[in-house]
């Protein structure tokens, strides 16, 4: 699953929420998120660090290529926490050592240091680092946005073949759609704290539903598609003070056009059930979608 | 409204226009990295051997990956940074090595520039005004003439009513209305040649459109002759009329824009358009066929064609030789040693 949108949207927080690496100041935490049937959110923390994160949920957090310790080598970084979990040096770097040759590195990788690695390969260690320990789930948090278009390219070259390879679900946040369409089945595109639309990538791509998602694809400049640019006027809100009702009512072109004066300052609109071709669930959160507007 | 041609022979690179406001022939740009007191300097060929020109009224992409020379040769073309070699030529004269006293009297004004970031190009402690105005100032526009320009400066790039963004400084704005700002100084003093160095990669997708309709708009508007250096071939295709492709700081496939992106000719300009993902869940899982690997450090760049370590159909000759640019079809011109008849 893809989940998109711009920044402020809040996706990376969510991505921490998942893995419940919040930040410091964080002043609530609620609803509930399931791994395998097992409530994750509010099980007690040493239980979350012995049995989920890492182990089962693997993370890639944003810019974290440029998190690597300068001055310790690739091996030691990788095998940290293995070596606190009791695994013995040999085996765990035995096991750095595999985690890297199946992204693509050399195996004497654990004996460089950040320095010596390019972007792109940096990114790849810290794919190798998020693997090591086997995860179901792996946390993508932009894990392209500092590299060039073509390390881009190879760097999905590789999670594409690793998602196969080792039957992994991936969480991919990014602002780009077209990237987004490389890897996911399905799409979650936030704004604004909330997810305004989901289903999945064909249905999204082919009659985004939702005003924001049609807004960000006829705002995407395309080399071979050719169509005329639209852009979606303003700004994104702040989310000390989000817009009442729709947050994106303010920007939205059909507010003003369907003169929904009312409706979508006034209420936020439920999620509408959107029925689509392909039988897949494709969900809404906009009033357009609700029968007492879309049948008037 | 041509320049009058140059009395130059430019035959050994047949794609620059002699009669163009910008010209440059065989452009080198390089930093020196000097090792140590006695040790001969390191240079770091950031642009080396770049051939192009750019005609009022037209646009060209400047396209390569970070670390290609595109900011270097931007830089060089409006001389922020003195050509280690070859000529440059604006408007007919001979800019390669006038000094800056100089250039301030008459080349300064007639060029502008946009920074990639909004957030680091603007002061922050000067408000909208000042900033606006500043070039107005140092370029000598009497005083009652400054604010009607600054309040013309800012309905140009709609940051309107102007009143409520004079006293406004930077950190009040977001990152798009930065980047109006900027636009907006770049083509206060209306420039015959413009600059815009990556110009929305910092910027939101919702704002980007806005942006580079902005930045066409005001491109037609002044009639004058842009630049547009990126990264990203899908943002220069609203408005470029030619493409200059650069790796390791050659020129490496020149032409007008269209015919380049729908027929590449250099395998690396093939790679780069092949790596562009589309929003199509079509492509999803699909191996994208680009080129292993990573531009080559400039201190040391290959011998040969710069490319042919990542280059699927590397030949012995590529490992030897650099290519020339060749005529591939009208007006589209590659350096590769797969197209030179032999």
């Amino acid at each position: 699953m893809a989940i998109v949108g711009e920044t402020g949207s809040g996706k990376s927080t969510l991505a921490k929420l998942l893995t419940r690496v919040w930040e410091r100041n964080v002043a609530l935490v609620d609803g509930e998120v399931y791994l395998e049937g097992v409530e994750i959110l509010h099980m007690p923390e040493h239980q979350f660090r012995r049995e989920v994160r890492w182990w089962k949920i693997g993370m890639v957090p944003q810019a974290s290529m440029n998190a690597l310790n300068p001055v310790i080598t690739i091996g030691e970084q990788m095998i940290e926490p293995l070596l606190l979990r009791g695994v013995p040096k040999a085996e765990a770097l035995r096991l750095a050592m595999d985690s890297l040759e199946s992204v693509g590195l050399p195996r004497d990788t654990v004996y460089r240091y950040p320095h010596q690695l390019s972007g792109g390969m940096k990114q790849r260690v810290v794919i190798a680092m998020a693997l090591m320990t086997r995860p179901k789930v792996l946390i993508l948090d932009e894990p392209t946005s500092a590299l060039d278009v073509m390390t881009q390219a190879n760097i999905m070259n590789l999670l594409k073949e690793l998602k196969a390879r080792m039957k992994l679900s991936y969480i991919f946040i990014t602002h780009d759609l077209a990237l987004a369409s490389e890897l996911a089945d399905s799409i979650a595109v936030m704004y604004a704290g909330k997810i305004a639309e989901i289903g999945s990538a064909d249905d999204i791509y082919s009659s985004p539903a939702h005003p924001y998602t049609q807004g960000l694809m006829s705002s995407m400049p395309t080399l071979r598609i050719d169509k005329q640019l639209a852009s979606i006027p303003g700004e994104v809100p702040s989310l000390i003070s989000p817009p009442p009702g729709c947050r994106f009512h303010p920007r939205c072109p059909y507010y003003v056009e369907r003169n929904l004066k009312g409706i979508c300052d006034a209420k936020e609109p439920p999620y509408a059930e959107l029925k689509p071709w392909s039988g897949r669930r494709h969900l809404a959160a906009c009033w357009l979608y609700q029968e007492f507007i879309s049948g008037r | 409204m041509a320049v009058p041609a140059l009395e130059k022979d430019f035959s050994d690179t047949p794609w620059v226009r002699g009669d163009s406001l910008v010209v440059a022939h065989r452009l080198r740009t390089w930093y020196s990295l000097k090792r140590g007191l006695f040790s001969k300097p390191i240079y770091v060929k950031a642009v080396d051997d770049v051939s192009l020109s750019v005609s009022r009224g037209e646009t060209l992409a400047v396209v390569g990956e970070s670390g290609s020379g595109k900011t270097t040769l931007g830089r060089t073309l409006i001389r922020l940074l003195k050509p280690t070699g070859g000529e440059l030529y604006f408007d007919g004269a001979d800019i390669s090595a006038q000094e800056e006293s100089e250039l301030r009297r008459w080349f300064r004004r007639r060029v502008g520039v946009v920074f990639q970031d909004p957030y680091s190009s603007l002061h922050p402690y000067h408000s909208i005004q000042f900033i606006l105005e500043e070039p107005l100032m140092i370029h000598g526009v009497p005083g009652e003439e400054r604010l009607e320009r600054v309040y013309r400066a800012l309905e140009e790039v709609k940051l309107t009513p102007p009143e409520d963004f004079l006293y406004k400084y930077p950190h009040m704005l977001s990152g798009g209305q930065r980047q109006r700002v900027a636009i907006a100084r770049a083509v206060i003093m209306n420039p015959d040649f413009v600059v815009a160095d990556e110009p929305v990669s910092m910027l939101d997708v919702s704002v980007r459109v806005e942006i580079l309709n902005l930045l066409k708009q005001v491109q037609e508007r002044h009639k004058s002759a842009f630049l547009y250096i990126t990264h990203d071939i899908a943002t220069a295709k609203y408005f470029s009329d030619y493409i200059a492709i650069m790796y390791a700081g050659k020129l490496v496939e020149y032409g007008p824009f269209k015919p380049v992106i729908r027929e590449p000719s250099h395998p690396y300009t093939q790679a780069l358009i092949e790596a562009l993902p589309d929003p199509d869940p079509k492509n999803r899982l699909r191996q994208r066929k680009v080129a292993p690997g990573e531009p080559p450090n400039l201190a040391n760049p290959p011998k040969g064609c710069r490319f042919h370590p990542r280059c699927p159909y590397a030949m012995d000759i590529c490992r030897e030789q650099e290519p020339p640019m060749v005529e591939v079809r009208p007006g589209v011109y590659a350096a590769c040693w797969l197209l030179v008849k032999r």
